[in-house]
């Protein structure tokens, strides 16, 4: 049997989780199709048929499911089942919320962010923010499953070359309308998949402090984080939470800013490739998971670091 | 209008968890148990609802072991009105809670679910959404604004780009986001009121929902420990580390 991905996308491009989760079905089958759904969306199609261990891209082309609301891309899925062993989706706000919906209505469950695949029923998963992990076996005839992007290495973009199938479906109307898509303006990567992020907790002191950490991230490209207790104290929005109750990140660098590293932060960026922590309390827990520490005062390091960064880039012009 | 609200028990977010010596699972006796965190937004936000007059009633639902009953009290001392507890087992998976809930849904008969957007237990994220399937209900998840029109609520939900805003006919079942709210604190006067609040007790059996698993938790294990590293001295040391032994920048 084969695998088949949903494939993330806004319609105009393919989104990168896509390839991690292609990657994490090359590991279950080498037959897998893409499933790319939603309305004039012949660009991401186009995207899509060269990706490396494609073979079918099945395409749905109408306006009902412009937006991929829930309702609508797990009755498509439903109607595809029968031909598939698997079906993946990235567990990104996209995958998590019609996957759970698709495996309910055909009575099967769901196995949630797989960060690894041992064999085609078993996977393993993180538990309590990554502070277990569990190895569970999937006894339903389908396995629905999402994906932790961050465990997968993404697929080549070029190399492959699938076959298009397009397809229609005589979907049913459903009881909610979309109204609007607000895409945060940011010029900053997303912090989910950013390859550097820069945190930053109470010892920043105030909301207005952490623009000290918006020069740094400028000049390295990265996305900006902040602890739940900065986050508590409304220095900065919730969107920006990293940990168990915010957001789970693995970036290739993590800088940890007057943050002194709680169990429930620790959970969220401790799969970080080079972590650095800054902190004047040198007993600060997050030292004990740091490559990198610096005992300082984060008011005189960060500008420092700032100049530093400026240096580096002057040798490298 | 009614409001049900399902809310679990799980390990306190501060608490450091431990996993089991045979690999079975992790330690949960003598720990601390908090309601789930993004569940007391939902409490919250049916409570607000109620203050504001759009709700006539607010229903708590927790489906577990008897001391799930504190954290529905918990519930009840914010401002909820009754409660339900269904005894079960401590792992019952997403599907049976989902069907579990639908039981008490057709019984009690609410305009709206609402439920956190995930457990950090289990780290799911699946109830919610499964719950609006079976009953066959429009969802919104992941709910960081929440208002009522008649017979329609509007919702902005968080997505990982920003944020999408549905209007969505009720009944329909919502999950809640952090952002949605800022949990109350419960005042000594209504926790006391809360203990003669009344707790309904069914036994799962007795609704004949399927709780057989269809995933098996092989092995619980500790994450491999990560290992600190060096300190060094200053930024410029940092830096050059960073630069040429990390090459991360």
């Amino acid at each position: 049997m084969s695998v088949l991905v949903v494939a993330e996308h806004n319609n105009v491009s393919l989104k990168s989780s896509t390839l991690n989760t292609i990657q994490a079905a090359s590991q279950i089958d080498k037959d897998i199709h893409l499933l790319v759904c939603g309305f004039q969306n012949d660009e991401v199609v186009n995207q899509a048929s060269t990706l490396e261990g494609v073979n079918k891209i099945l395409q749905l082309n109408d306006e009902i499911i412009q937006h991929q609301l829930a309702e609508h891309v797990s009755q498509v899925i439903i109607n595809l089942s029968k031909n598939y062993s698997h079906i993946l989706a990235p567990s990104s706000t996209f995958g998590k919320n019609f996957m759970p919906r698709a495996a309910a209505i055909l009575d099967h469950s769901q196995i949630s962010d797989i960060s690894g695949v041992i064999s085609p029923d078993t996977f393993i998963r993180p538990i309590y923010a990554g502070n277990a992990i569990a190895t569970v076996q999937s006894l339903d005839p389908v396995k629905f499953i999402t994906v932790r992007t961050t465990s997968f290495e993404p697929v080549e973009i070029v190399g492959g070359s699938a076959s298009i199938e397009k397809i229609s479906l005589n979907l049913e109307g459903i009881a909610t309308k979309f109204l609007d898509r607000k895409e945060a303006k940011s010029e900053r990567p997303e912090l989910g998949s950013a390859r550097v992020v820069i945190s930053g907790g109470r010892g920043l002191e105030n909301g207005d402090n952490f623009k000290l950490l918006n020069e740094i991230a400028d000049k390295l490209n990265a996305a900006i984080g902040a602890s739940r207790a900065a986050v508590d104290a409304g220095y900065i929005g919730n969107e920006c939470q990293v940990g168990q109750t915010g957001k789970m990140v693995a970036p290739e660098l993590y800088i940890a800013v007057g943050i002194s590293g709680a169990i429930q932060h620790l959970a969220g960026m401790k799969e970080s490739k080079i972590i650095v922590a800054i902190n004047k309390d040198e007993e600060a827990p997050i030292f004990g998971i740091a490559d990198y520490g610096l005992k300082a005062d984060l008011f005189q390091a960060l500008p420092e670091i700032s100049k530093e960064l400026d240096l580096l880039n002057d040798i490298a012009k | 209008m009614k409001i049900l609200v399902a809310v679990k028990r799980v390990i306190d977010y501060n608490v450091q968890i431990r996993v089991k010596p045979d690999n079975s699972g992790v330690e949960k006796d003598n720990v601390k148990m908090s309601m789930n965190p993004p569940d007391e937004n939902a409490v919250e936000e049916a409570i607000k609802l109620k203050d504001s007059g759009e709700v006539t009633e607010v229903v708590i639902v927790s489906i577990g072991q008897e001391k799930c009953q504190d954290t529905i009290r918990t519930a009840l001392a914010m401002g909820a009105d009754r409660g339900i507890l269904v005894k079960a087992g401590d792992d019952i998976e997403p599907l049976a809670v989902a069907k579990t809930l639908k039981n008490i849904v057709e019984k009690e008969k609410p305009n709206m679910v609402l439920l956190g957007k995930q457990a950090i237990d289990d780290y799911c994220n699946q109830t919610g959404q499964m719950l609006s399937a079976i009953l066959n209900w429009p969802q919104g998840c992941f709910v960081s604004e929440l208002g009522i029109n008649d017979s329609a609520i509007t919702i902005s939900r968080e997505i990982d780009e920003g944020l999408e805003q549905l209007e969505i006919q009720l009944p329909a079942v919502v999950t809640c986001d952090l952002r949605l709210n800022e949990p109350r604190f419960a005042s000594l006067p209504n926790i006391m009121k809360a203990k003669k609040k009344p707790i309904e007790i069914i036994e799962i059996e007795s609704l004949g929902v399927d709780t057989i698993p269809k995933v098996k938790y092989l092995k619980v294990e500790e994450p491999p420990v990560r290992q600190g590293g060096v300190m060094v001295a200053d930024v410029k040391e940092l830096i050059q580390k960073l630069k040429y032994e990390a090459k991360v920048i």
